[in-house]
């Protein structure tokens, strides 16, 4: 009915205009600039490429990365998932300022979480000099890298699981409870599998921002080759020290995984909204 | 439900102290040590000129990141949302990158193209205009990493908003134009605030991806966090941690804006 009044030929033209704007902008800030780094990291061949990325220095932080990344996850989804219960579920004391400092981390910049944690742990600290004294070395050591991560992906499960559990219908926890089922069990058979695909989702983003962490890792455990230093602190050492060929190796890893995961995160929201229907 | 259950119990403290512990225990670290160093030698080392332009500096990215990224981030919301095409997924998917992609990675795809041997930087540099290694080369960088913000926050609440209230303003005889200022723009007003505020504490806080294109040039080059950076290398302690505890106070700032928006975005 609307067809013949709406000034169409003009819109139209503004649509193409505003499209073209778009595709320019996303073309030029994201798809050139990961285009042009994948035809440079080919130019050597695969071969040159490949020997790269397989230097025991580059392997070294490579595994460094994935491993630490790894152990992070496993610890967020059970502290993600018990927190966002307790938030949900649960009422107490404090329950909303808690809710509102959630997010800090995201909010907080990287480098800051960094210092924050050389603050606490550093050798100067009162913690960091008992620990010291315990011969226990969190900062430059694998376990400072570990509570790095934990720091700054903690929102991520969280954030994924408390909606979906908001928006979860009791009625079958109270049906297994009525038919005398145990806590353990309807957690585990009943709220559990329809957590997964949320828990899976803040898992896969905490993951990858795990691999690509750099700020608060170079605070917290530095630089130190086949000790400390992660593949994005190993790709910024090699740009550095002049040598972008030595970067490009572990770049295109690391940017292999970040497509990879987006596939993943695309697939498991395709897959919820299929079983939802 | 009954809160005196043992279990319960156990699992409430168990996550606060968890929380208390990895989260606002750092927070009072870092309170605690600069509280140590005295409030006048914060003051004075907040008070140097490297800070003072450090943190100006992350002042004009920031100003320049939110207005670029704001106009575009509106556009791609409109075209991804009001219009069809092929390959809009494809776009979408691309949408998201930036918060997938390392900060390193980043920067350094940045050197690639716009170095001065890059496919475009090349060119630059002919014409003797210098983008990385300069202000034009941190603000790329902070475009890439804040762009899907905007957009992100705007879609849903467009694709709430419909499109009926914008069809009567064209057959009350509203140009687009109008119809965009006057009913488009207004429906998506929170989104959009919640969009900017996640563009400016992710800019503020950018550190990974503006130290690689950067160069860290003292007093030329370094934005607040490299600031940071620089004065813990150099064991200035004191200063660094007063540097790092205002820009925690300035996202924390931030956080209860999100947080208050999010409130308000929800009631209405």
């Amino acid at each position: 009915m609307t067809e013949n009044i709406l000034p169409r030929p003009k819109m139209r033209s503004g649509d193409a205009l505003l499209r073209s704007a778009s595709f320019g902008y996303i073309g030029l800030l994201i798809i050139l600039p990961i285009t042009v780094m994948i035809v440079r990291s080919l130019q050597g061949g695969l071969t040159a490429l490949w020997a790269d990325i397989t230097l025991p220095q580059a392997l070294f932080s490579l595994r460094l990365t994935i491993v630490t990344a790894f152990i992070m996850v496993l610890i967020n989804i059970v502290t993600g998932t018990a927190t966002a219960w307790v938030l949900v579920r649960y009422s107490f004391p404090g329950k909303q300022v808690m809710d509102a400092l959630i997010d800090l981390p995201f909010a907080m910049p990287t480098i800051v979480a960094g210092i924050m944690l050389v603050a606490l742990y550093g050798p100067r600290s009162v913690i960091g000099s008992f620990l010291q004294g315990h011969n226990i070395e969190v900062m430059f050591n694998t376990p400072g890298i570990i509570l790095a991560l934990l720091f700054v992906t903690f929102p991520f499960v969280v954030r994924a699981v408390q909606p979906v559990l908001i928006e979860l219908d009791q009625d079958m926890e109270e049906a297994a409870k009525t038919l005398g089922a145990s806590s353990a069990t309807i957690f585990f058979r009943i709220v559990l599998p329809s957590l997964m695909p949320s828990i899976l989702t803040g898992a896969a983003l905490s993951f990858s921002r795990a691999l690509g962490e750099f700020g608060s890792i170079i605070m917290v455990a530095g630089n130190i080759p086949f000790r400390t230093q992660v593949a994005s602190v190993y790709i910024y050492g090699e740009i550095e020290s002049y040598n972008p060929q030595g970067a490009l190796g572990l770049s295109v890893v690391l940017l292999f995984f970040s497509f990879a995961i987006l596939l993943l995160l695309n697939f498991i929201q395709y897959w919820n909204r299929r079983h939802e229907n | 439900m009954k809160t005196n259950n043992p279990g319960r119990l156990l699992l409430i403290m168990l996550v606060v102290g968890w929380f208390a512990v990895l989260i606002m225990l750092p927070v009072y670290g870092i309170v605690q040590e600069t509280v140590k160093s005295g409030l006048s030698l914060v003051v004075s080392s907040l008070n140097t000129p490297h800070a003072r332009h450090a943190f100006l500096l992350t002042f004009w990215i920031t100003i320049a990141a939110v207005i670029i990224n704001t106009v575009f981030g509106i556009i791609i919301a409109l075209v991804l949302v009001k219009q069809k095409f092929r390959g809009k997924l494809l776009i979408e998917g691309l949408l998201d990158l930036p918060f997938a992609v390392s900060p390193i990675v980043t920067g350094f795809m940045f050197i690639i193209l716009f170095g001065p041997n890059g496919l475009i930087g090349s060119w630059f540099e002919g014409q003797g205009i210098k983008i990385i290694y300069a202000l034009p080369g941190m603000i790329i960088a902070t475009l890439f990493v804040t762009l899907p913000f905007v957009a992100r926050e705007v879609m849903p609440v467009l694709r709430e908003a419909g499109l009926e209230q914008e069809e009567a303003a064209y057959v009350l005889g509203a140009s687009p134009w109008q119809a965009f200022w006057r009913v488009t723009l207004p429906s998506v007003k929170w989104g959009l605030i919640y969009g900017v505020t996640l563009t400016v504490a992710r800019s503020i806080g950018e550190f990974g991806a503006v130290i690689v294109v950067s160069g860290n040039i003292i007093n030329r080059t370094q934005t607040a966090t490299l600031h940071i950076h620089q004065e813990f290398t150099d064991f200035n302690y004191a200063a660094a941690y007063s540097a790092a505890l205002l820009l925690a106070i300035l996202s924390f700032t931030l956080l209860i804006t999100m947080q208050t928006l999010n409130r308000r975005t929800n009631e209405s």
